[in-house]
Order: structure tokens, then C-alpha cells, then sequence
């Protein structure tokens, strides 16, 4: 491997500058060469109203993205953030519809709630050593049966809450700027991205993240409670799922719980199109979030396009195993 | 690089593919997208054949896209969005979700965009009209081969999906009043919820069976519900009992193969489809558009199952 593989503590700077630069320019390359082509294809699909939808799409797909991003750095993975942000929603939904508390409860519960889980998930993989496929592939199917049985399996909708919808649907930008109208949904993804970003590259915690993914039993033998990092990862991950929840419930003013299986093989989609390696020990944020911003990105444009729905699903296929493809071509060659 | 010429290249090529059959919006085209509630599944192929044959027949350009499973509101929400962008001429629209769908809608509104409602209503005053099936017609129809199969007069039983969903509500009453008001010899002994859960409906079925050994006959609301009562049937072992179904799916097409079933009605999702694309361009043109159009449903059985037409409209 060469340089891009985190082994030792460089300075911070040049670990930011060094990691998956290139993928994420070949990423980030990518997402004009799209965008220019949709463009060029379709006199509709430039337009503000449209390039708003698609970052609306984006803001679930990509906060999803931004979690499993930490997961799959330190080597693991997580199958369970589609559901665990289901979950979430639902216990936002019981918190403010059912119990009638405010605002502001519902918030901290959606989040406190994917912290919960996600430190409950971490907890089997790093003390009962049970591998993470494993270990969430049943928390996914035990958050999914715990979202029905909570909500009754109906949809709980938040018309009691009416600032709720405005959690993603509201435009504080739009407030500003008539001619922005960005959704809050939106402003939040980015806030999640760069506050994630930000633990990753200069933080402790973000640094074992990758050393995790590197080497684990070294960092282990060098002393360092690894456990309790890998838990504390997972919860950290978890915490962002719950703010996915609260992004999906405040779009759909409501939790419908029987949502959330599928989301997350797009949220390892996107991270693995940004560059981020499943082997663990490599990946950045800002290439999961132009990965979010390609799939949706080529979903909204080849709709547009009006390209038949059965093709559209071969064709996004076919742009995940090229842009692995293209990273791979990459790394081989020594740069 | 050659990797990023490589992606570019593939990535245009992609595009260039994409946009061949039928991207551009010529000038003067109908342009009407349909939002279903799902794709791949046989009924809503059924309703996308129907909309095809409108489109070919009226000369305008649809497409059709629904969520690879109907839990995905969200998805949904994100496929009207796009097919706004394409400023289309009407939407057609089957909601997962009324609630999360309404701002959009209203949008659809603003810009003079009619919205036909399709398969299910849309709880809100946006859609110029709904093509759907009207389920009391459907389970009055049902009533009627009840009476005629049992010979006018005896027992029967109703077991429903639910007591509160709109279809739920329909099909029982359809069926209710159609023999309280035209079957005085007929009495209907007992009406009981199963969920549409087949196990759950089985044993709903068995107590009513338990309870009432000279029962005649009994109707199920939808597919779950009818094949409970055919389950409760076979293991209980009750003869000369007529039953009679809702949809399709196979345990109930096999059912009615063996005889364990009388028969049932069946939706026409073509009719759906075909419906919806009609009300749109009538809505283009200014149209006034009656609040429902029934789209039509069949009755089907052992004399018919095998029928083209009938075929058309079931799903396995």
C-alpha cells in the first residue's frame, strides 16, 4: 500500500490532504461529468427547483452515509442504520404525538436513541466478538420488529407538533435568501457532514477510528482500550443515524415504521463510491457525501430522462462496480 | 489518468445510452407521468399495461414508477419530485402516504399541473378525481352470486380485513346492504375482523363455523381473508359451504381450481391504468371530471378463470 493508508499519526493537515484525496477527485470529477451530461440530455433537469430535490434526496441517503462512513473505517460494518433510523423516528413519534412533549424531547430522544443502539451494537461486536455483519444484521431485524410493535404498525404522524415538519422541510436559508429556498434537511446534512468530518480528522476518537481499521491487535498491544473506542464509534454512528430518523419523520410528518430495510445497502453504496474502503483504515466523509450526492444525482437524473425504471436500477449498478473499479485502477498504480 | 478516463468515458456512455429512447421532450408532446405504489409486482404491471394502452391510444407519452416495496414513502415522494421537474401536462398519482405527499401536490396545483388520483384516494382537494375500483359495487356483486349459489335464502357470514380502512368499510357494507335490501330470506349471522391476516382470519373463520353448523355461506373481504375462510373450511372439514373471495393470488385462484371456493371478485388494475391516463388528458383539456371513476371489477370462478379477460387481471 502506499501512501494513502493511514499507518502512524501524521500531522493532522497533511493526514486531511493525504487520505483518498484522489478518489474523491475522481468522485468529485464524476459528479460534474453527471451533472454536465443531465444537463446537456435534459432541458429540464438544471433547474433550481430540481437540483433542490435532489440534495432533499440526498439529505437521508447522506447522513446515513456520513455514519456507516465511521463504521466502515474502523474495519466494521453496519447493516442496521435503515431500521435504527426507523426506530428512532418512532420513538420521536411516541415521545411528541403520544406523549405530547416538546419539540425539543423529541429531538434529543431520536438521537439519544441511535446512541443507545449504536453503543448496543458496538457492544457486541467489540466485548462479545461477534463480527459486525453479524451483530447488526440482528439489530437491523430487532429495531425493525421493535418499530412495529412500538407504533402498532401504523404511521405516527406529528400534526400535534407543527414546527416538526420544519426540521427538514422548512428553508431558514429560503428565510434569507428568497431565491435559495435550500430545505433545513439539507443545511443539516452538511452541519452533520463537517461536524463528523472534524471528529474524524482531529480528534482522538476519529484518529483510533482509523488505527482501528489499520491494525487493530497493534493498537491494542501499544495499550490502548480499544473496546471502549470501537463502542464509542459505533455510538457516535448511531447518534447520527437518530438524526436521520428525525430527517425522514420531519419530511414525511410522519414515522412509518414498516420503512427502512434497503437504506442501508445505498448508504454503503455511496461510501464505498466516495472512496472509502471496506477493508477499513481508509475513507473520508467528504467522499461518502459525494457519493450520496451521485446516487441521487444519477436516480433524479435518469428520471428525468425518463429512462425505464427496470434500467435505471441496472445502470446505478453498473456506475457502483465502475467507480469501485476506478479506485481500484488507482490505487495499483503507484502515484 | 486513464482510471478518470476511463469513468468519464463509461459515465458518458451511460448517458448517452440513458437519453437515447425517449429523453427529450419533444414540442407539443403530452407528457404524464404515473407515481404508482409499487412496480414489480403483478398488479401494478397490470395497471402500467393499462396506461400504455391509453397512452398509445390517445397519442400521448407516460411513464410509470412506483417504490420497490410500498413501505418506501419517501422514495415515492422523491419520484414526484423529479417527475414535476419535467413539467409534465397531468400526474397520476397512487399515495402511499396522503400526508407526506400534500406539499408537493399543492406545488403540482400552483403551477396548474391536474392530479389524477389512482388505486387509492388521496385525502386532500388536489386530485381532480380518483379512478379506482368502487368496492361497494364490487361486494354487492359478490352478495348477488351469494344468493344465487345458496339459492336465495339460509345463513351467511362475512369475515373483513378491517373495520377502519376505507376498502375495509366498502366491502363489508357492499355486501351488507346489498342482501339486507334485496335478499329478506337471506340473514347474515356474523361479521367478524381478521386483519386480512390468513392465520388470524382461519381461526376467525373456525369460530364462526363452530358457532353456526348450519351455515350456508361466507364471503371474504381480500385475498388474506379468503383464504383464512377457505383454510377454516378445509380444516374443519364443513361441507356445503359456499364461499366466495376478494382479488387474486394463487392460494385463492387454486382454490376455486379445486372447488373449495365458489369463486370471487377480482380488480381490473388494466382499467386502472388505463382510466387514469384518460382522466388525465380529459383534466388537460379542461374537462369537468365526475370525483370517482369506477374502473370495473369482475367476478370470477371455475367457468371462467381461464378466460383472456379474466386472465388479464388476476395475479399470482
Amino acid at each position: 500500500m502506499t501512501s494513502t493508508t493511514v499507518d502512524a499519526p501524521k500531522s493532522a493537515l497533511s493526514r486531511i490532504i493525504a487520505t483518498g484525496t484522489h478518489q474523491r477527485v475522481l468522485a468529485f470529477a464524476s459528479l460534474i461529468v453527471l451533472l454536465i451530461g443531465f444537463s446537456i440530455a435534459s432541458p429540464n433537469f438544471m433547474q433550481m427547483s430540481n437540483m433542490i430535490a435532489i440534495l432533499q434526496a440526498t439529505s437521508v441517503n447522506g447522513v446515513l452515509a456520513v455514519a456507516v462512513t465511521l463504521v466502515i473505517i474502523t474495519g466494521g460494518i453496519d447493516l442496521s442504520v435503515g431500521t435504527m433510523m426507523t426506530f428512532c423516528a418512532v420513538i420521536t413519534g411516541v415521545v411528541l404525538t403520544y406523549a405530547g412533549m416538546p419539540l425539543l424531547l423529541g429531538v434529543v430522544a431520536a438521537i439519544a436513541t441511535g446512541a443507545l443502539a449504536g453503543s448496543l451494537s458496538g457492544t457486541f461486536v467489540a466485548k462479545m466478538k461477534i463480527p459486525p455483519f453479524i451483530a447488526t444484521l440482528g439489530m437491523m431485524l430487532i429495531l425493525k420488529g421493535l418499530s412495529l410493535v412500538i407504533s402498532g404498525t401504523r404511521p405516527i404522524y406529528f400534526n400535534d407538533t407543527p414546527g416538526f415538519s420544519e426540521i427538514s422541510r422548512g428553508s431558514l436559508i429560503g428565510n434569507l435568501i428568497p431565491a435559495l429556498p435550500i430545505p433545513n434537511g439539507v443545511l443539516i446534512l452538511f452541519m452533520v457532514a463537517a461536524l463528523t468530518a472534524y471528529i474524524l480528522n482531529r480528534t482522538v476518537l476519529g484518529r483510533y477510528c482509523f488505527a482501528l481499521g489499520s491494525n487493530e491487535e497493534s493498537v491494542r498491544l501499544s495499550g490502548v482500550n480499544t473496546d471502549r473506542w470501537k463502542i464509542a464509534i459505533y455510538a457516535l454512528a448511531g447518534a447520527i443515524v437518530g438524526i436521520a430518523g428525525l430527517l425522514i419523520a420531519s419530511r414525511l410528518n410522519s414515522a412509518q415504521p414498516a420503512l427502512g430495510l434497503g437504506y442501508e445497502l445505498e448508504a454503503i453504496a455511496a461510501v464505498v463510491i466516495g472512496g472509502t474502503s471496506l477493508s477499513g483504515g481508509r475513507g473520508s466523509i467528504l467522499g461518502s457525501l459525494i457519493g450520496a450526492l451521485i446516487m441521487a444525482v444519477l436516480t433524479n437524473g435518469l428520471r428525468v430522462l425518463s429512462v425505464a425504471q427496470e434500467w435505471q436500477t441496472v445502470v446505478t449498478g453498473a456506475i457502483i462496480i465502475l467507480a469501485v473499479y476506478a479506485d481500484m485502477m488507482r490505487r495499483k498504480k503507484p502515484n | 489518468m486513464l482510471s478518470r478516463r476511463i469513468l468519464v468515458g463509461a459515465l458518458s456512455a451511460t448517458l448517452a445510452l440513458g437519453a437515447a429512447p425517449s429523453a427529450f421532450a419533444q414540442d407539443g408532446e403530452t407528457y404524464i407521468p404515473l407515481i404508482s405504489k409499487g412496480f414489480q409486482h403483478q398488479f401494478w404491471q397490470a395497471v402500467k399495461q393499462g396506461a400504455d394502452q391509453a397512452a398509445e391510444e390517445f397519442g400521448v407519452r407516460i411513464t410509470f414508477e412506483g417504490p420497490d416495496n410500498e413501505t418506501m414513502v419517501d422514495r415515492q415522494i422523491d419520484m414526484l419530485a423529479a417527475a414535476l421537474a419535467n413539467n409534465p401536462a397531468a400526474i397520476g398519482f397512487a399515495a402511499l402516504d396522503s400526508q407526506a405527499a400534500i406539499p408537493l401536490l399543492k406545488q403540482a396545483a400552483d403551477a396548474g399541473i391536474p392530479v389524477i388520483a389512482f388505486d387509492s384516494g388521496v385525502e386532500s382537494d388536489i386530485p381532480a378525481t380518483t379512478a379506482t375500483t368502487d368496492n361497494v359495487a364490487a361486494a354487492s356483486l359478490a352478495a348477488d352470486k351469494m344468493a344465487e349459489l345458496i339459492g336465495g335464502a339460509g345463513k351467511v357470514a362475512v369475515v373483513a380485513h378491517d373495520q377502519t380502512s376505507r376498502t375495509g368499510i366498502d366491502r363489508r357494507d357492499g355486501f351488507l346492504n346489498q342482501i339486507a335490501s334485496a335478499y329478506p330470506d337471506i340473514e347474515v349471522v356474523s361479521v367478524q375482523y381478521g386483519a386480512g391476516d390468513q392465520l388470524q382470519s382461519t381461526e376467525v373463520a373456525k369460530a364462526i363455523l363452530t358457532a353456526n353448523p348450519d351455515l350456508d355461506g361466507m364471503f371474504g373481504t381480500n385475498e388474506g381473508s379468503a383464504i383464512g375462510v377457505v383454510n377454516a373450511v378445509r380444516e374443519m372439514g364443513s361441507e356445503g359451504i359456499t364461499v366466495i373471495g376478494y382479488d387474486s393470488g394463487k392460494a385463492q385462484t387454486d382454490a376455486i381450481r379445486d372447488g373449495l371456493m365458489a369463486g370471487a371478485i377480482t380488480q381490473n388494475p388494466v382499467g386502472i391504468g388505463y382510466e387514469t391516463v384518460k382522466a388525465a388528458i380529459a383534466a388537460i383539456n379542461g374537462e369537468e371530471l365526475p370525483a370517482i371513476i369506477d374502473t370495473g371489477f369482475y367476478y370470477y370462478d371455475q367457468s371462467n378463470i381461464d378466460d383472456d379477460e379474466i386472465q388479464a387481471v388476476l395475479y399470482d
